[in-house]
């Protein structure tokens, strides 16, 4: 078996036959030792699956009768049949996304900028403080923010605002569009302060201290300008990591509104995204195959914002 | 004529990047960060406060967000209780700390190794995998929840233990973090080391692993949240009770909060979700020093 996998590489030294295969092995055996597990794991549990929505989005699939091939028509559907994808979950989705993507991400930035200007103790500090709301998610927020977004009088926003006098009557925070959008936004925004934060934070310090003196000799005085044209060029791997886990942590938080609302769909698709949508008809409808479809269409927006940001960061070289 | 003690806090030295110590410039960051740094605070804080609350205090009107009377009266109902299935709540905090542990241990391992690999060794397919692990790091695991199920189910991991740690163990991030890490040890190390007869084995575990010890403290916080905080392979993947872990027990607790047990409810899921966040707390705190000690030591460029 191990022959026939090493085929195709020793193609050109066929005539070698197996002294070919023991160089190979000698020469790259060990590499591939070292990736197998991973490897492995990658591939059943991130290529199969992406491969499978791919193919089942083709498909008509209600998970009772086996796949069949029905072309391009869940993506059809999509487009032209699902009024509410088009009039409130694309919408939601790109507002959400826009807001916490970009937003949080300049957030995570000027925060690790500004620790970095702190000394060691105060530093590691406020970078625990900012961390914190990340560490947990889901479940464990969930407690707190049903709690102080309580529908009721003695939820904690409505209590403070009918204190102050803003409201004169309880507002149900949670269950009402209009504020539904708001509360998943600030929500998220919250636990921003993620491992890119981080990746950012440690990026900053590691700048050589020297780049500031020579700038600074040769007459750079704005903190500004040290921003744009030393911190940030010196630390493009790093932004462009940070990059990617907020675009990947904004489309993974979809899950948020129905979370906080306790129900799919959410009140009148205030708060629906994309992943709520496959949800839907993935596991309430069983429409596996349109639900492989929006996954792909998910899929490609992270791939498209991801290359956006790639623009943005790539190193010059 | 100033002082010296104007000097030390005016001075030069300690503005700019990464400073040794106070200064008055930095006056202005402390002002933004410690208000930003509460509020930031605020749900902690209520985890804290509100699993110590006892049941009059949780229901006051009007709500106060400190508690008064501290009691451990929600624990021991917590611990006392059984879920509406009859598993004790002990077993569900039990699994989660095995899956966790395992978890951690086998990302490491699982990581590492294949960082080493694409970092360090020649072989034909090596950018060619890096570039795959790279696009990969957009990865939605949330994206392909269906087909993933049916990936599982056909490999019949169906409601095992193994379902909880196989699945999270791949992680694009994880790799992708330890590779550039390990491409900052200078090749000389390695080669030095080959002179002196070591094998890839040897310099695996003698020369790598100890010197990316900031990015495995990394690895193993990232494994840690996704596996301790991880309800949705219980509520996707397990239908034997007793294999659940503890995030989706909690889980069912906020949703029954809302139903006829509400006055119950409450106080056991505060008590429940301090649990859940401590080790979370504990383990970034211990780690996080570890990183910035392994940071300023390790020279990495």
């Amino acid at each position: 078996m191990q022959i026939n996998r090493s085929l195709p590489l020793t193609a050109s030294g066929q005539a070698k036959g197996k002294s070919t295969f023991r160089q190979w092995l000698d020469k790259e055996g060990s590499a591939y030792a070292f990736l197998s597990g991973y490897a492995l794991l990658f591939i059943i549990f991130i290529v199969v699956p992406v491969l499978a929505a791919v193919i089942l989005s083709f498909t008509f699939f209600d998970t009772i009768q086996l796949p069949h091939f029905i072309g391009l028509q869940n993506y059809i559907n999509l487009i032209t049949q699902d009024d509410t994808f088009m009039r409130y979950v694309l919408p939601n989705t790109i507002q959400f996304a826009v807001i916490v993507g970009p937003g949080g991400y300049a957030l995570a930035f000027l925060l690790a900028w500004v620790l970095a200007q702190l000394p060691k103790i105060p530093r590691t500090l406020f970078a625990l403080v900012l961390y914190s709301p990340s560490m947990t998610s889901g479940v464990a927020m969930a407690v707190v923010w049903k709690t102080l977004f309580s529908g009721d009088q003695i939820g904690y926003l409505n209590s403070l605002l009918m204190n102050i006098g803003l409201v004169q009557e309880p507002i149900q925070w949670l269950q009402s569009p209009q504020y539904l959008m708001t509360i998943m936004i600030v929500v998220t925004l919250w636990s921003s302060m993620g491992i890119g934060f981080l990746a950012m934070l440690a990026g900053i310090l590691e700048i050589n201290p020297e780049l500031y003196e020579a700038a600074a000799l040769d007459g750079m005085s704005s903190r500004w300008q040290e921003i744009f044209y030393i911190t940030i060029p010196s630390m493009r791997p790093q932004m462009l990591f940070g990059a990617v886990m907020a675009i990947v942590g904004t489309f993974q938080a979809g899950a948020i509104g129905v979370m906080l609302s306790g129900s799919n769909p959410t009140p009148q698709y205030a708060g629906q995204l994309i992943v709520n949508h496959i949800e839907d008809y993935g596991f309430l409808r069983y429409e596996m195959g349109y639900a492989a479809a929006v996954s792909v269409v998910l899929l490609l927006m992270v791939l498209l914002f991801a290359r956006v940001s790639n623009r943005l960061f790539a190193s010059e070289d | 004529m100033k002082s010296a003690w104007i000097r030390k806090y005016t001075g030069v030295r300690n503005r700019g990047i990464n400073p040794q110590g106070f200064h008055v410039s930095q006056i202005k960051f402390y002002l933004l960060l410690i208000p930003l740094a509460a509020f930031m605070l605020l749900p902690v804080v209520f985890i804290f406060s509100n699993a110590f609350k006892p049941p009059d205090e949780l229901f006051a009107f009007p709500p106060r967000f400190f508690v008064i009377h501290p009691t451990f009266k929600n624990f021991t109902d917590l611990f006392s209780k059984l879920s509406t299935s009859g598993i004790p709540v002990s077993r569900y905090l039990f699994n989660s700390i095995i899956i966790t542990l395992v978890s951690v241990a086998a990302s490491i391992l699982v990581s590492s190794t294949a960082a080493f690999a694409l970092s360090k060794k020649n072989f034909k397919l090596k950018q060619t995998l890096f570039a795959i692990n790279t696009i990969a790091l957009m990865f939605v695991p949330i994206a392909v929840t269906i087909p993933r199920f049916l990936v599982i189910e056909r490999l019949n991991l169906l409601d095992t233990f193994w379902v909880h740690i196989l699945p999270g163990l791949a992680m694009p991030v994880g790799l992708f973090l330890l590779k550039q890490f390990i491409d900052g040890i200078p090749n000389e190390v390695i080669e030095a080391a080959q002179i002196d007869g070591a094998n890839d084995l040897h310099i695996y575990w003698r020369i790598i692993l100890p010197m990316i010890r900031p990015a495995l403290a990394t690895i193993a916080i990232l494994t840690f949240q996704a596996a301790w905080n991880n309800a949705e392979t219980s509520t996707l993947y397990i239908n034997n009770e007793s294999l659940k872990s503890f995030a989706f027990y909690l889980g069912t607790l906020t949703s029954t909060a809302t139903g006829a047990n509400a006055v119950a409810g409450q106080g056991i899921a505060a008590a429940a979700a301090l649990i859940m966040f401590l080790p979370n707390l504990i383990i970034f705190i211990f780690l996080q020093s570890q990183v910035m000690s392994t940071m300023s030591h390790s020279g990495l460029k």
